[in-house]
This record gives structure tokens, C-alpha cells and sequence, in this order.
């Protein structure tokens, strides 16, 4: 085995040893967090291991150092333990039936992975994954998805402080 | 080539933490002694011999590393634990991409002096700083305090708030130099530009008196992108929460914040954090607007041309490497100088005051810096 497959598989173990503590410590909200944390980060090393530099370092720029963080800045500000929170747990039988649900969706992807087989990926050419690739390609091809995006991303922050503006008023 | 790479990272960890640190340590004493009027430190001695009071940092590692690690009742351990190294790891580990001097041959082999030379370099060390956050965040939530856990909350608002205009204020260097490399950064520092040479790009005819006006200025990121330097300095001791910008700890209403809870060598590795902040911020500053290694005025091809035909290209390379060392340390010396003297001679911004500056002067002046950076590198054609 080379360097790169011991350390593929290593990071593919954090990777999901992060996703099941985060379901595990559900109830110690920020320990859950940490595993979520611990996910995006092994998913970055993957990304690495590809060559992929800019997603990775995005991987942990937005996911795990912003949108994680601010995840944190909310369990912070309200204190999940909290006895004054209110904790309404959702009836048994809801759970049992969206957990049923799920189990169900996800044994058909993937059987219909397995069935139809993967797309093929197509043709990169050799070394492409660094930001000047991507960065020709977001600006040239994709322009018009990429300003769509941004317009959307623009709209949902408008919507947000609009709501948020009519609680402060 | 091993041995090689974990040569260069020995240096750069004994040189900042190993000489920096302590350094900086005594300098934090006896800077803001200085300032205000008293003599600072200068009792710890080894056999009578207090050496200006040197010996102060030593005596705090020795004081740290003895002195009882409290953990608070109903804190969680764990995370309490893991906080203070989340936030000295990545401190140090963005010391690798920083290079501190040239490519220099000698005989065959070629020796590039800096650890890591990935393409990505910049967004390596912005990837780090965002992981350093969840330090004091964790810190601040994990010691079931009150007032650790308002500095917990402060450090995650501003440090995210200002990620972002950290980011966006140095898009121009990257367009100008177009590189995200910091040796490729540095190296298209080494060389001049004629103060005059813009007006004849635009086709104007200068004056004869002018056009033999001999001045040049090195083709550093704080001449092209004068913005830039400042708002990134900003940002980046923003990030560090070093005052004026240590709301997360506040001594003052605070307590000391997401520290509070902290005591012995655990308290110790996040001041060690900072400190070695302070050197990734100047070595940072150093190599993306102050040249690098670079010489002014002296680039690389000049030193090694005017040596080489006298006493051969070896003992050239030598004296260059010894010059673009000494340079770079030089100039990191000054960054960090720049930034104590903020540190000790500006008050505590306001928490309001923080964000204001943060999204309503820095991110608009560096959107606005971002588009006259495109403007003018149209204007003169350098784009592609």
C-alpha cells in the first residue's frame, strides 16, 4: 500500500468516525458540532489526497471555519441545556417513521448506484484541481451559474435581514 | 530531500518559537514599561545577572510549566484540554509556507528556503486561522463560566467578521502579482519600478526633465497596494485578538474572557499562540507586501553579478543567501515592531466599534480596493 491509500483510508475512518459522534453526542450539542467538525476537515485531507488544493482549503475555509463556527456563536447564545429552553421532543412513532423513511431513501440510492453503476467522471487533464483551473473555468463556462448562485446567496441574506429586522422592530 | 525539509522546519520552529517567542515575551514587558513611564521587569536573574531583565521569559516558562493546572468544576474536560492546543497548532503550522529566502544554487543542487512550497500558500494559512478559531471558542465554551463563555461568543463574531475582510483586502496583491504562491509572490517583488513609467503607459509624453527623473521603488505589494497593507494589518491583528481588538478577553470587563478559566501551561500555549501569530502576521505582511527576502533596490541577478565574476558563484549564492536572510528577518523585526506599538499605544475599540469598522469601512474599502486594482490593470493591458 502506498502512503497515499494508508492515508485515504485513515481520513476516510475520521471522516465517518466524525459523522457518527456527532449523532452519538446529540444531546452535548457542541461535542456534536466537534464531529461534524472532525468530518469536514478529514473530507479537506481527502480533497488533498486528489489534488483537489482549492476545494480543500474552501472546505475548511467556509464549512468547517465559518459556517461551523457560526453554528457554535448560535449554540452559544442559546444555551441548549438550558432547562428554559424548550425541548419538545418530536412524538416516538414520528421518529421511528422518519428514521424508516430515511433507512428506505438510502437503500435505494444505493442500490440504484449499484444497479445503473456511477457516470463516468470524464476526462481531467493532468493536475487540474488548483485554483487557476477552477477559477478560469467558474469565470468562463459556468459565469452565468456562478452569478445566478451569487444572486440567490444575495437574495436569501435580504430575506434574513428583512426577517430578522421585523423581530428587533 | 527528507532531511532537507525537516531542516528547514527545525529552523523556522526554533527561530520563532524557540527565539522569537521569548523575545517577544520580554519585549511586551519592557516596550509597555517603556511607554508608560516605568522600568518593566527586571528582577529575574541567573547568579546576579539580570541581563535587562532577559531572563523574564524563562522564568515564566519555568513558573507555567510548575504551577497547577486548574480545571473548573462542571467544565467539559475534554474540549477544555484540546482548546489550547486548536489554537497553538495552527500557529505554528502556518510558519511552513512562509519563505524566508531565495532559490539558491549551489553546484548542482538547489536549495529553496522555505518549508512547504505549495501553490496554494496563502489560503493554507487562511485555512489554518479559521481552525485556530475553534481554540478560543471551545475555551470559552467548555469552562462553564460566564464570562468565558461572552468571550467564546466574541471570539467566534469577530474573528469570522473579520476573515472575511482579511480575505477580500488582499485580492488586489493576487491580482497584481497573480500568484497565490508566497515564493512566487516574493520573488516578483525582487525588482524596481521607475516612479514616473505609468505616465508613458498611457501614451503621455513626459517633460524632459522627467522622463531622466532616475527614482525607482522596489515593486513591493505596499507600493502598489498602499489599501491593502493597511486593511490587512488591521485584519490580521483583528484575527490575532491582540489589543485594541482583545474584546474576547477584555481584562477589563471580562475578567480575561475565554482565558478566565485557564491557568499553568494550558494558559501558556495560548499566549504562545498569539505570540507566534505575531511572527506568521509579519512574516506574512513581510512576504506579500514588504518583498520577502528581496534586497531593495539589489535584486537577486545584481548581488550574484556583481560577486560571481570576482570571487565565483558559490561564495555568490552564499553572500546572497546571507543578505536575503538577514533582510527578511530584518523586515519581519519591523512588522512586529509596528504591531507592538499599536498593541501598546491604542485603547480597546468598543464592541460596536469593532463591527462598524469591520463591515462598514474595511469590507466596503476593500471591495472598492478590489475594483480599482481591475480597473487599472485593464487600463494598462495586463489583463489577460
Amino acid at each position: 500500500m502506498t502512503i497515499e491509500v494508508v492515508l485515504f483510508y485513515a481520513l476516510a475512518a475520521l471522516a465517518v468516525f466524525g459523522a457518527l459522534a456527532m449523532l452519538l453526542f446529540v444531546r452535548e450539542v457542541v461535542a456534536s458540532a466537534m464531529g461534524l467538525a472532525v468530518t469536514m476537515v478529514s473530507l479537506a485531507g481527502i480533497y488533498l489526497l486528489l489534488e483537489a488544493h482549492l476545494i480543500a482549503a474552501l472546505q475548511i475555509i467556509v464549512y468547517a471555519g465559518a459556517i461551523l463556527v457560526l453554528f457554535l456563536f448560535v449554540i452559544m447564545l442559546f444555551d441548549p441545556n438550558n432547562d428554559d429552553f424548550d425541548r419538545a421532543d418530536p412524538p416516538q412513532i414520528a421518529i421511528k417513521v422518519a428514521g424508516i423513511a430515511a433507512a428506505l431513501m438510502l437503500g435505494v440510492a444505493i442500490a440504484g448506484v449499484v444497479s445503473a453503476g456511477l457516470p463516468d467522471a470524464g476526462e481531467l487533464p493532468e493536475g487540474f484541481g488548483g485554483f487557476r483551473d477552477i477559477g478560469l473555468q467558474l469565470f468562463t463556462a459556468y459565469v452565468i451559474p456562478v452569478e445566478a448562485a451569487g444572486l440567490l446567496l444575495l437574495a436569501a441574506m435580504v430575506g434574513a435581514v428583512v426577517l430578522a429586522k421585523q423581530r428587533i422592530d | 530531500m527528507l532531511f532537507l525539509v525537516a531542516a528547514k522546519c527545525l529552523f523556522v520552529v526554533v527561530l520563532v518559537v524557540g527565539v522569537c517567542v521569548p523575545l517577544l515575551a520580554w519585549v511586551d514587558r519592557k516596550q509597555s514599561a517603556l511607554m508608560q513611564d516605568r522600568i518593566g521587569g527586571n528582577r529575574a536573574a541567573i547568579g546576579g545577572v539580570t541581563l535587562i531583565g532577559l531572563f523574564h521569559p524563562l522564568a515564566d516558562f519555568v513558573k507555567l510549566l510548575t504551577k497547577e493546572d486548574v480545571v473548573p468544576a462542571g467544565a467539559n474536560r475534554v474540549l477544555h484540554a484540546l482548546a489550547p492546543i486548536i489554537a497553538v497548532v495552527p500557529a505554528i503550522a502556518a510558519l511552513a509556507v512562509i519563505p524566508y529566502g531565495g532559490v539558491y544554487t549551489f553546484g548542482r543542487s538547489t536549495v529553496s528556503l522555505v518549508a512547504a512550497d505549495i501553490d496554494w500558500g496563502v489560503l493554507y494559512i487562511f485555512a489554518l486561522g479559521s481552525i485556530a478559531t475553534y481554540g478560543a471558542v471551545l475555551a470559552g465554551w467548555s469552562s462553564n463560566n460566564n464570562w468565558s463563555l461572552l468571550g467564546g461568543v466574541r471570539a467566534a463574531a469577530q474573528m469570522i467578521s473579520y476573515e472575511v475582510t482579511m480575505g477580500l483586502s488582499i485580492v488586489g496583491i493576487f491580482m497584481v502579482f497573480g500568484t497565490l504562491k508566497l515564493t512566487d509572490m516574493a520573488a516578483a517583488q525582487d525588482s524596481t519600478i521607475r516612479i514616473m513609467g505609468f505616465v508613458e503607459v498611457f501614451g503621455w509624453i513626459l517633460p524632459e526633465w522627467a522622463s531622466r527623473f532616475p527614482f525607482t521603488l522596489p515593486n513591493w505589494g505596499i507600493v502598489l497596494q498602499p489599501l491593502g497593507f493597511v486593511m490587512f494589518l488591521t485584519c490580521s491583528m483583528a484575527r490575532n485578538k491582540r489589543p485594541p481588538f482583545d474584546l474576547p478577553e477584555a481584562g477589563s470587563e471580562l475578567v480575561a474572557g475565554y482565558l478566565t478559566e485557564y491557568s499553568g501551561m494550558r494558559y501558556g500555549l495560548f499566549r504562545l499562540a498569539e505570540l507566534v501569530e505575531i511572527a506568521v502576521i509579519a512574516g506574512l505582511m513581510t512576504s506579500l507586501f514588504l518583498g520577502g527576502w528581496t534586497v531593495p533596490w539589489l535584486s537577486t541577478d545584481r548581488i550574484i553579478g556583481a560577486i560571481a565574476p570576482l570571487l565565483g558563484e558559490a561564495f555568490a549564492n552564499v553572500v546572497c543567501l546571507l543578505a536575503q536572510v538577514a533582510m527578511f528577518i530584518a523586515k519581519v523585526v519591523g512588522m512586529i515592531w509596528l504591531q507592538m506599538l499599536i498593541r501598546w499605544s491604542l485603547p480597546r475599540f468598543r464592541y460596536d466599534q469593532l463591527m462598524n469598522l469591520c463591515w462598514k469601512v474595511l469590507l466596503p474599502l476593500s471591495i472598492a480596493n478590489i475594483f480599482a486594482t481591475a480597473g487599472v490593470l485593464l487600463l494598462l493591458g495586463e489583463v489577460g
